[in-house]
């Protein structure tokens, strides 16, 4: 019997992740908590044989790629219901201080079977509709298994049920941060990068002044926009007028702006340069005027590359406006920051599990967005 | 030759800011409001960025270690399974923003230094297991086959051929992991590392423009000068294997 090296590691992983407890039960946020493993739990020991065995089996060789990926699904929606279930049976009626999170043996199963899903999608070779598929479907049963109610008895779920409203709003700031400083990018970024790749003489000083803005920290940037945005719009006639302050989320959008400049930019002039003379000849041959040629020629056939340039300043943003949370920006960093403040992991985890499934969305969505104009352009 | 005045010219007023920082108050006091403090005092400010560079010299040398000993792993035949894994959890991994990575090593490690070594080390691997994975596989063929028809064992092919072509890439790797560490070890500061990030948050908390700017100035030279000393390295290096 052949066996497959990768499984194997993913079964030791979550083997050991069946060791160690699943969950933390705290009699109050802040006490330090007991551990209890997965068999522990009321009606947990199902799903730890149904987990080692999924993992033990898929070590071997012969398994296909969809099978893996089944069982990979399959472990992990086990894993996150027993979790769930496991948590509300945990908590007392009626007790609103105790909390049951996640913990270290919950997280390496997760990791396992993650890990699982990720080689067996490898395996598997998907087409671009499928993958566009897989991802949907990965979202529609996360949201499905969020919304059913089944794991309110966790930690994280029973702080976001005690701040609902503020959590919409503040998810609502995140994505504002995100997508605001993206769009405002390129609105800025997209005609600098066509006007340096027509005046040659302009790239050094222009690339040069936007690499030493990406130097600058992003904790110090954010924290500089402040007093700069306050002068400006303190002294410029107007400013205020127009929703320029330096309180609250302007700095915040900034700073984010700034730093998306440069691979908008960058990525313009790439992809523009990167577009054979020939084409170019040939385009003006054919009686086009300059603009036409930029329009109609260049700018489609640059688009993979600007849409490269998104996916890296989307997911570098979602996760640099966490830092938004710091100096009052809002956003998912308010809890991340609040709860280390506070040392309240779950308010923490809060913060970051939104943040870290969105990178992972807009990285992976716009992954296959790239590969689907570059297939268009080719 | 501008290009290599400016650095060491910064590299000197970061050295005469950092010895005497108090000389310097005069530039920053219109920064300040209400007679605050120009200079930041509390610690001083070399200490800060001694223990700020060590913080981001060990994470990249772990992740350095580390990444490259993957890398050579997944490229073997016994490792050869795990190479489109490996892939696919690098690009994930670099989706991960690192305020959470490190807001999350906090339950595990602790507040200080602990948590942000841990994901600065995590965040700095995957660039540079990338750029080994780069520079591993993506040699000319004919490079290949001059090896193996002057009959060198794997062991002398990997420690003679593949690891010295790739460290051009291998140090642009370490030139990003190095960069971005610099930046992102001022986060740490939040989960109380000893970094310059304790300058800039003591900034924030008190209103004070002056110590939110000598921070930040402090680690962009910092950055720019790291930057340019790997890509200096990273020049020889080509130069050396006439790569140009």
């Amino acid at each position: 019997m052949r066996l497959s090296p990768p499984a194997v590691l993913f079964a030791l992983i979550g083997g050991a992740g069946l060791a160690l407890p699943l969950v933390q039960f705290k009699a109050n946020r802040i006490v330090p908590g007991e551990g209890i493993g997965l068999a522990d739990l009321p009606q947990g020991w199902g799903t730890a044989v149904l987990s080692g065995a999924i993992l033990a089996a898929a070590c071997w060789a012969r398994w296909s790629a969809a099978l893996r990926m089944a069982a990979a699904v399959a472990g992990l929606v086990a894993v996150t219901l027993s979790l769930g279930v496991g948590a509300s049976q945990l908590t007392p009626e009626g007790n609103s201080l105790a909390r049951v999170s996640p913990s270290s043996g919950f997280w390496l199963l997760l990791l396992a079977f993650g890990l699982m899903l990720a080689d067996a999608a490898n395996r598997l070779r998907p087409s671009l509709s499928l993958r566009w598929l897989l991802l949907a479907g990965a979202m529609v049963l996360a949201a499905g298994m969020l919304t059913s109610g089944l794991l309110d008895g966790v930690s994280v779920m029973r702080e976001y049920a005690s701040r609902r409203d503020l959590f919409l709003r503040e998810a609502q700031a995140h994505l504002a941060l995100a997508f605001g400083s993206l769009g405002l990018a390129l609105l800025a970024g997209i005609p600098a990068g066509i006007a340096i790749f027509q005046a040659p003489r302009w790239r050094g000083p222009v690339l040069g002044v936007l690499n030493i803005l990406q130097t600058i920290p992003s904790l110090a940037l954010f924290g500089i926009m402040i007093p700069v945005l306050g002068w400006v719009a303190a002294t410029l006639p107007g400013a205020a007028w127009a929703g320029l302050s330096g309180i609250g989320t302007f700095p915040a959008l900034v700073a984010l702006f700034l730093y998306s400049l440069l691979p908008v930019v960058s990525n313009t002039l790439s992809g523009l340069s990167g577009v054979p003379a020939a084409v170019r000849d040939a385009a003006l041959g054919l009686g086009m005027t300059r603009m036409q040629v930029l329009a109609q020629v260049l700018v489609p056939l640059a688009l993979p590359v600007l849409l490269a340039a998104v996916r890296i300043v989307l997911v570098q943003n979602i996760g640099l406006a966490v830092i938004a949370g710091l100096i009052g920006g809002g956003g998912f960093g308010t809890f991340v920051f609040q709860g280390l403040n506070q040392t309240a992991m779950d308010l923490v985890l809060l913060g970051a599990l939104p943040t870290i499934a969105l990178a992972l969305v807009a990285g992976i969505a716009l992954d296959l967005l790239v590969q689907g104009a570059r297939k268009g352009a080719a | 030759m501008t290009g290599r005045i400016l650095p060491v010219l910064a590299g000197l007023a970061l050295l005469a800011f950092l010895t005497a920082p108090t000389a310097f108050a005069p530039l920053f006091r219109p920064f300040t409001r209400n007679d605050a403090p120009a200079i930041y005092t509390q610690t001083s400010l070399l200490s800060l960025t001694l223990s700020h560079l060590a913080i981001v010299a060990l994470a990249v040398a772990a992740s350095t270690l580390v990444g490259v000993t993957l890398a050579i792993l997944v490229t073997r035949p016994a490792g050869r399974e795990f190479l489109p894994l490996a892939r696919t959890v690098t690009a994930v991994g670099q989706t991960f923003p690192p305020v959470a990575v490190l807001a999350l090593a906090v339950p595990v490690l602790g507040f200080g230094s602990g948590p942000t070594l841990v994901a600065l080390f995590l965040y700095g691997l995957l660039p540079v297991f990338e750029n080994a994975l780069a520079g591993l596989t993506c040699q000319p063929p004919p490079v290949a086959e001059a090896a193996r028809a002057m009959g060198l064992t794997p062991t002398q092919r990997l420690w003679q051929i593949d690891l010295p072509l790739a460290l051009p890439l291998l140090l642009a790797g370490m030139r990003l992991t190095a960069v971005i560490s610099l930046g992102t070890a001022t986060i740490g500061s939040t989960v109380a590392a000893r970094t310059l990030g304790e300058v800039i948050i003591a900034g924030l908390l008190s209103s004070n423009t002056a110590f939110v700017l000598q921070g930040g100035l402090v680690v962009g030279i910092l950055a720019v000068l790291i930057h340019h000393g790997f890509q200096a390295a990273e020049r020889r290096v080509r130069g050396r294997m006439g790569l140009a």
